[in-house]
Order: structure tokens, then C-alpha cells, then sequence
């Protein structure tokens, strides 16, 4: 069996008297896409930021790739290969595409407390930042100021930062949320192309792309994970039907 | 120093800190409410002090002139948010900076234009002239002891007017979140008008008040203004009880600092030296106080829920 | 919009390197020119700050200060010799600026401003209860700094030109340092912090030592700003000066640090001028501030961008 590569051991969160995890535990497998599906407010993208680091739990523990990094700093964490991209598209307006991409690459390589030399020269971090804008099909606007792209290149522009991090793990906040067919197409493409070198956890309310990439399904509901299970065993759980998939088809 | 002495010392830092809490309360208020950092609060306590000089030797009379400073202030303040302050609402911490420090400008100038640059003195009013004795052998001036006493009555009136008024409780509720109250119905704007206004009446009020024990002069809003953000830091920025106990603290601190330092050091170096090693530390005081509370509390002692 | 960030220092540079020989060789004029110059080293390391960490200082002026009180406290001891001097005066504001930045960066926004003001003003009281040093009053300097034990720097065009050598160097030091490996996680952090943990960046890190940074540059102007007047006083430190400095890089813009110099002279010749109109200049003044903080979005350097 495939190294286990994330661990939620009973994470609890709330805000005042509102319990928004409630003793959600989970895992996730190098080279697995597990999906995260639930209603709206169930509580998934707090569970992201707990992972990444943007929320602490108020108990429980995070396990990445066998350490405990419940209480390391966001930045920390992305630099032990744990990236993930934002429900909200979250890149650096003022940079080029290929400098929002080569920020990732140099966070990873050597220090940043170098003052003199201009970066955008430095060859190295520009061809691994063209490399991971190539793997996401946007070399062609990787001059493009990142404030002009289309929404559905923000989306692959942020999902090429997260690949430049050389990550082991991607926290992926519903990536297809607001792109057209054809840009949500080729976004499925891509992430069913790295499934071989990640683990990914994948939010996402687009059904047939979770059914299309997921090899196991997590359900949330108020905080609470009411089913895990594969995607047979997710279609056929009557809970799940009740709770989420029955009104999403009706 | 003695024990009495430290007594008149410590009287006098609390009475400092009333004065300061007067002029903090307005702007962790303004701040709290409406994110809007005014940096021109400090030349309201100062408009409100030469009004309370002007209007008291107009009228003839501290107390009718120290009653007519409370609706010329507030007139001042709300003159001054139609002019200025309303036009930066929308725009950055920076650029509100800015603006009111143009303001400041203005107004320290203009009050040199207007009045000279020469310190006014008030007389103290008959009335309160006079001293109190507070303990064996200590007479103790009843003016200051008046400003503590006043002060502390209207702590308490802007307590019950905030917590436990309507208009109080949209206060508050602006000062965590203002698109929800926006969103009940009220007229934002006007409340933003109101808290300034009010904020404005206390800062003009404090200076009013302290006429008769400080030189009026132009600038003169400037240290206490300084002195106000550091309690509104200390105390958690939009916390009126944060802005009351912060203000208390600092002013112990600058006076008793003042007072006790020259002697601490004295213990550890020659008396020259110690003059001057102590005046120096105590003038920092207060900001190692700060810098202190802020290491282990970045958000302040008393974080308005936000 | 490239070709500005540097065309235009350029053609400030010459035209400053060519102002004493073009009619502005007098006391006054060069006394001017050099204040400006000074300011604008002020301002080039405040926009390090501001434009390029995106934090808001009001206390800025201290780090001059601390800069001009290590000449002082030299020249009470008659060290005067610039290799002793300016290192000296230097690491004393970058030291200044990293104890005090430690504890202002673990804040930001309006927290941070007002931190700054009071560390600020914490500073602007030391220096004027420092009684051998004049107090309140200031200190006159026994003598100018020296290079290699010659005076060269009293006289005007020496000191002209040295001015303007440190204010290049700067700004080049600045330009250089936005567009390294640094500065590019600097500009990251300020523009969107969030982005910039997710990759793995600190930003207190970054942002502390851009803060030394600035404090340092700052000191080196506070050296220069010692020498032109041989007068240092706690009046250098005040937190209005802080406030003036902040006005130089916003009317400049805070794109880069050729809106700080930009800025910087302009204001210097707009305060220059007001105070030749009328004593109470200040009164044209704050209002002219608030109506070019109101229409002026992108300072001065902004200006051709829009329409």
C-alpha cells in the first residue's frame, strides 16, 4: 500500500458557540485523489485552512508524511511540500504569470536574503517556473501581467505555483468553481495527469469531475465527515443520498 | 521620596491619565467604528482649550465658558468631518494619515495666526482655588482633585451611554461590524457623524478642562495625542474599557516615572549622572511599558471582538 | 512605464551634479540643494518601507535622528573621521530600526503606524533629556566630519557632490534591492501576504530586515543632515518630520524609489517657496497636503498614467 501522506487525527474547530469541525479525522495516500464533498457551509474550506496552516484547530492533530505540523506556520509547512490553492483565486496581481510562478521556485531554492541580483535574470528559477506554467498549458502568457489573464487562467496560474513548490501534497479549494466548460475541462485533464506524483485533496461541488477524479470520497456535513468510502460505495450509501446527492439531483 | 510625596505623585498621574482617557476615548472610538485613524484628534483637545480660555474670558465665567466649550467643540468636530474627514472614509490608513496630519498643520498654524505663539494661563476658578487636605499635613489642589472626580463622572456617563443605550449599542456593533448595521437600516454616515462629533466634544472638553493647570499653546495637543494612541494600543484599539484602564497606566507611569526614576538610579550611580540617566529612562517609560505589553499582547490588553 | 523609474532619476541626477554652475553656486542655493538631497535619501528609504514592505511608518524620523545623535555623541569624544563615523552611525540606526522594528512588525496595519510614532516620539524625549548633549537645545559640532583627517567636507561643492554621490548610491541600492531575489519576496509580501506564506515565506523575517535596511540609509542621511548644519537638535526627531517624510514619498508615489526623490524635492521646493510667501506658510500648506493626498492617487510619478 501507497506511503500514508496525510493524517486528521479528531480535529475540532469552532467560532463562539458554532462548531465548524467536529471531530473530523481523515487520510490520504501518496498518489491518491481524495475528494471532499458537502453541502455549502459544511465546513470544507476551514478544514483546508487547518491543514495548511491558516486556522489552528482547537485540538487534534495534523500529520503530514508521518510529522506532526499542527502547530508550524503556514510557511513552514509549504516549505515541507504541503501546497494548496485558494477557493478565492489568490496569486500576485502585480507580477507577471512566470514571476508569480518563479516566487514559488525560489522559495524552495537557496535563500531570498540575496539583495543584488536582479532576479529576472535568474535563469534557473525562470526555466523551472516555465516548466510548471508548460505542465498547466499557459507557457503562451507566461509574459502576461497575472492581473489580465482570464479567471480560468488564474485558476491554472495558481495551480502552477502550487506544482513549482515541488509539493508532495495539494490542498485543492474547489479549482473548477467559476470556469467554463472547455477551461474546466482541461483543468480535469491536468489534475487526472498528476495523480502519479501527488497526493491531492480535492474540494470540489462539479460532481462528474469528483466522480471523473477521485479514487475515494470523504462526505462533510455540519462539520462532521458522514461517509468515506470509494466512489461505488459513496453512490450506494443511502446517508450520503439523503444528506447531499439526493438534493443535488432533484 | 517619601511616602507622601509618591501619594501626590500617584494623584497626579491618575488625574493625567482622566485627561488622557478623555482624549483616548473619542479616538479608539472613532477608530473602532468607523476604521478611520485621525490623527488630528490631538488638535481638538487643543481648539477645545483656547475655545475654553476664549469663551470663559468672554463670558467672564470658567464654568459658563468650560458649558459653552461642550457645543463649540462639537460644532468644530462635525465642521471638520463635512470639510475634511469624510472624503478619506473610503480611502487608506495611509492616506487618512496624511490628510489629518494636513490638518494639524493648519490648525497649529492657524492658532499661532489667531491667538500669538505666546502661552495663554487661566486663571483657577475661585471656586476650586483652593486645596484639600487629604492626608495629615498634605493639602492637595481641589482643582485636580475636581478634573479626577469629573473625569471619572464622565467615564462612567460614556460607560452607560455606550453599553447601555441604543444608539450606544449601534456603536458597538459598528465597531466590529459595520456593513451588518449598514444593512439593518441605520444611516452609517450619520452614525460616523455622531461618533466623531461626540469624540471630538470629549478631546475639546479635556482641554478645556485643563486650562487652569497647563500653558495653553499652540502644538499643545500633540504629546497628549501621542501618549493617547499608545493607550489606545496598550489598552486593544475600539475598547472603551481598554482606553480607560490603558490611560490610567500611562499616566501612573509618565509621572511616577518622572518622579522615580532619578532616585532609582541614584541607587547605582552618582547623583549627576543619575539626574540624568533617570530623566532619560523615565521620558521612555512609558514606550518600554508599551513595548512590553505589545511583546506578549500583540492586540493589546482588552482586543475589541472583531 | 520602465524607461520613468530610471530616465528620470537620471535627468534629476544631472541636473543636480549641473545646478552649481548654472547659477545655484550660492550659500543658500547649495544649503537648499543639499537638504534636499538629504531629504531625499530620507524618502528613498521610507519608500522601501512603505511601497516596498507596505507598512506605514510615523516614526521614520528617528532613524535621521539616531544617525545624526552617533555624530554627536562622536564628536563629544572628537571622533571625526568618516570611516569611524558613518559605519558607526549606520549600524547604530540599523540597530535602532531592528529593535524597534521587531517589536512594530509583529503588528500591522494602524497598529503598526501608531507603534512607530511612539517609538518615534520615544526617541525625540531621550535625545532632548540628554543634558551633555545640549538637552533641548541641541548640539553644535566642534568640527565637520573628516576624510582621512582632511576637511574636505566644508567646503560647498565637496560636500555638494557628496551629497549627491550617497544620494545616487542609494537610490541605486534601492533599485537594485526591489528587483533582487529580496525584494521580489518583499514586493510579494506587501502586495499579497497570504500568496506569499502559502510558497513559504515568512514575512516578519523579510519585512524586519527591510526595516533595518531603511533604518540604516537613514542614518546615513541623519550623518549628512548633521554635517550641513553642524547643528543637531531633538527638533530633527520630531514626529512631524516623521509626518513630512511620509507626505515626500506619497506626493512622489510609491511605486519605486524615484518617486520618493521625486517627491522629496518637490516638497522641499514647495516648502521653500510657501516660505518665502508668508511666515504662516503652513496655513497653504496642510490644506495643499490634504487636496494632494485627495487627487494626487499615484503621486507625482503617477501622473502622466492618467486621462
Amino acid at each position: 500500500m501507497a506511503e500514508l501522506l496525510l493524517e486528521l487525527r479528531n480535529l475540532r474547530k469552532s467560532f463562539g458557540g458554532l462548531v465548524v469541525t467536529d471531530d473530523v479525522s481523515l487520510d490520504l495516500r501518496q498518489g491518491e485523489i481524495h475528494a471532499l464533498i458537502g453541502p455549502n457551509g459544511a465546513g470544507k474550506t476551514t478544514l483546508i485552512h487547518q491543514i495548511s496552516g491558516t486556522l489552528a484547530p482547537d485540538s487534534g492533530h495534523v500529520i503530514f508524511a508521518g510529522e506532526e505540523v499542527t502547530r508550524l506556520s503556514m510557511a513552514r509547512r509549504a516549505r515541507r511540500g504541503l501546497a494548496r490553492s485558494f477557493q478565492i483565486t489568490s496569486i500576485v496581481a502585480g507580477f507577471s504569470a512566470i514571476e508569480n510562478v518563479a516566487l514559488a521556485v525560489q522559495a524552495r531554492s537557496g535563500s531570498s536574503f540575496r539583495f543584488f541580483r536582479p532576479v529576472g535574470t535568474e535563469a534557473s528559477l525562470n526555466g523551472q517556473a516555465m516548466e510548471a506554467l508548460a505542465e498547466v498549458g499557459l507557457e503562451h502568457r507566461a509574459a502576461a501581467p497575472a492581473a489580465v489573464l482570464s479567471h480560468g487562467e488564474k485558476r491554472q496560474l495558481e495551480l502552477a505555483i502550487a506544482l513549482a513548490m515541488q509539493p508532495r501534497l495539494l490542498l485543492l479549494d474547489e479549482p473548477l468553481v467559476g470556469t467554463g466548460a472547455e477551461e474546466a475541462e482541461r483543468l480535469i485533464r491536468i489534475l487526472g495527469g498528476l495523480r502519479a506524483r501527488y497526493g491531492i485533496l480535492l474540494i470540489e461541488h462539479d460532481m462528474p469531475a469528483v466522480f471523473a477524479l477521485a479514487d475515494r470520497i470523504s462526505v462533510l456535513a455540519q462539520g462532521r465527515v458522514i461517509a468515506t468510502g470509494t466512489k461505488d460505495e459513496i453512490r450506494a450509501n443511502p446517508i450520503v443520498r439523503d444528506a447531499y446527492l439526493g438534493e443535488e439531483e432533484a | 521620596m517619601n511616602a507622601t510625596l509618591l501619594f501626590v505623585q500617584a494623584l497626579n498621574g491618575l488625574q493625567f491619565g482622566i485627561l488622557l482617557f478623555l482624549i483616548a476615548a473619542g479616538l479608539t472610538l472613532v477608530f473602532g467604528v468607523m476604521d478611520f485613524i485621525n490623527l488630528a484628534h490631538g488638535v481638538q483637545y487643543m481648539v477645545g482649550a483656547y475655545l475654553g480660555a476664549t469663551l470663559a474670558a468672554w463670558t467672564g465665567s470658567f464654568w459658563l465658558g468650560l458649558l459653552l466649550t461642550l457645543p463649540a467643540t462639537l460644532g468644530f468636530g462635525l465642521l471638520l468631518e463635512f470639510l475634511v474627514f469624510r472624503h478619506f472614509y473610503d480611502r487608506d490608513h495611509l492616506s487618512q494619515v496624511l490628510a489629518t496630519f494636513g490638518v494639524i498643520l493648519f490648525l497649529n498654524e492657524g492658532v499661532r495666526v489667531v491667538f500669538g505663539t505666546a502661552p495663554l494661563q487661566m486663571p483657577m476658578p475661585e471656586l476650586l482655588s483652593g486645596g484639600v487636605t487629604v492626608m495629615d499635613g498634605l493639602l492637595y489642589p481641589t482643582y485636580r482633585i475636581a478634573i479626577l472626580a469629573v473625569g471619572l463622572a464622565t467615564a462612567g456617563l460614556l460607560w452607560f451611554l455606550v453599553e447601555r443605550t441604543r444608539a450606544g449599542m449601534l456603536v458597538r456593533a459598528g465597531a466590529s461590524n459595520a456593513p451588518m448595521v449598514s444593512a439593518l437600516g441605520v444611516d452609517i454616515r450619520r452614525l460616523f457623524m455622531l461618533v466623531f462629533g461626540f469624540g471630538a466634544m470629549l478631546a475639546g472638553f479635556a482641554g478645556a478642562l485643563a486650562t487652569p493647570i497647563l500653558s495653553v499653546e499652540p502644538g499643545m495637543g500633540d504629546t497628549p495625542l501621542i501618549l493617547a494612541f499608545v493607550v489606545i494600543v496598550i489598552g486593544g484599539i475600539g475598547s472603551i474599557r481598554g482606553a480607560f484602564l490603558g490611560a490610567l497606566l500611562v499616566g501612573l507611569v509618565e509621572t511616577l516615572g518622572r518622579g522615580l526614576m532619578p532616585d532609582l538610579m541614584r541607587l547605582v550611580m552618582d547623583p549627576s549622572a543619575a539626574r540624568q540617566t533617570g530623566a532619560a529612562l523615565a521620558s521612555m517609560l512609558v514606550y518600554i511599558v508599551m513595548a512590553a505589553i505589545l511583546t506578549f499582547r500583540p492586540a493589546g490588553l482588552f482586543p475589541a471582538r472583531r | 512605464m520602465r524607461w520613468r523609474e530610471t530616465a528620470v532619476p537620471l535627468a534629476i541626477f544631472l541636473a543636480l551634479a549641473a545646478a552649481p554652475f548654472l547659477g545655484f553656486g550660492q550659500g543658500h542655493s547649495l544649503t537648499l540643494l543639499a537638504r534636499a538631497m538629504i531629504f531625499g535619501m530620507a524618502a528613498i528609504s521610507l519608500s522601501l518601507i512603505v511601497g516596498g514592505a507596505g507598512l506605514i511608518s510615523l516614526g521614520h524620523a528617528a532613524m535621521l535622528g539616531v544617525g545624526a545623535y552617533a555624530v554627536v555623541v562622536l564628536d563629544h569624544a572628537r571622533i571625526t573621521e568618516a570611516w569611524m563615523v558613518i559605519p558607526i552611525a549606520i549600524a547604530a540606526s540599523a540597530a535602532f530600526a531592528a529593535v524597534t522594528g521587531a517589536i512594530a512588525i509583529r503588528t500591522s496595519g494602524v497598529h503598526f503606524i501608531m507603534i512607530t510614532l511612539a517609538f518615534g516620539q520615544m526617541a525625540f524625549f531621550a535625545t532632548s533629556s540628554l543634558a551633555i548633549y545640549g538637552g533641548d537645545d541641541g548640539y553644535t559640532l566642534y568640527s565637520r566630519t573628516e576624510l582621512f583627517g582632511s576637511r574636505a567636507l566644508e567646503g560647498r561643492l565637496f560636500f555638494h557632490f557628496t551629497c549627491l554621490a550617497l544620494l545616487i548610491l542609494c537610490w541605486g541600492l534601492v533599485q537594485a534591492l526591489l528587483l533582487s531575489r529580496f525584494g521580489r519576496v518583499l514586493r510579494a509580501i506587501s502586495e499579497n501576504e497570504t500568496r506569499a506564506r502559502a510558497v513559504g515565506f515568512e514575512p516578519y523575517r523579510y519585512r524586519l530586515v527591510a526595516y533595518a535596511i531603511a533604518g540604516a540609509i537613514g542614518g546615513l542621511a541623519g550623518v549628512l543632515l548633521a554635517n550641513g548644519t553642524e547643528f543637531v537638535a531633538p527638533a530633527y526627531l520630531t514626529w512631524q518630520r516623521s509626518g513630512d517624510l511620509l507626505f515626500m514619498v506619497i506626493l512622489g508615489g510609491t511605486a519605486g524609489p524615484h518617486g520618493a526623490l521625486m517627491g522629496a524635492l518637490a516638497f522641499i521646493l514647495i516648502e521653500e517657496w510657501l516660505a518665502h510667501l508668508t511666515e504662516h506658510w503652513r496655513l497653504i500648506f496642510g490644506p495643499l497636503l490634504i487636496l494632494c493626498v485627495y487627487f494626487l492617487r499615484g503621486g507625482i510619478a503617477g501622473l502622466p498614467r492618467r486621462g
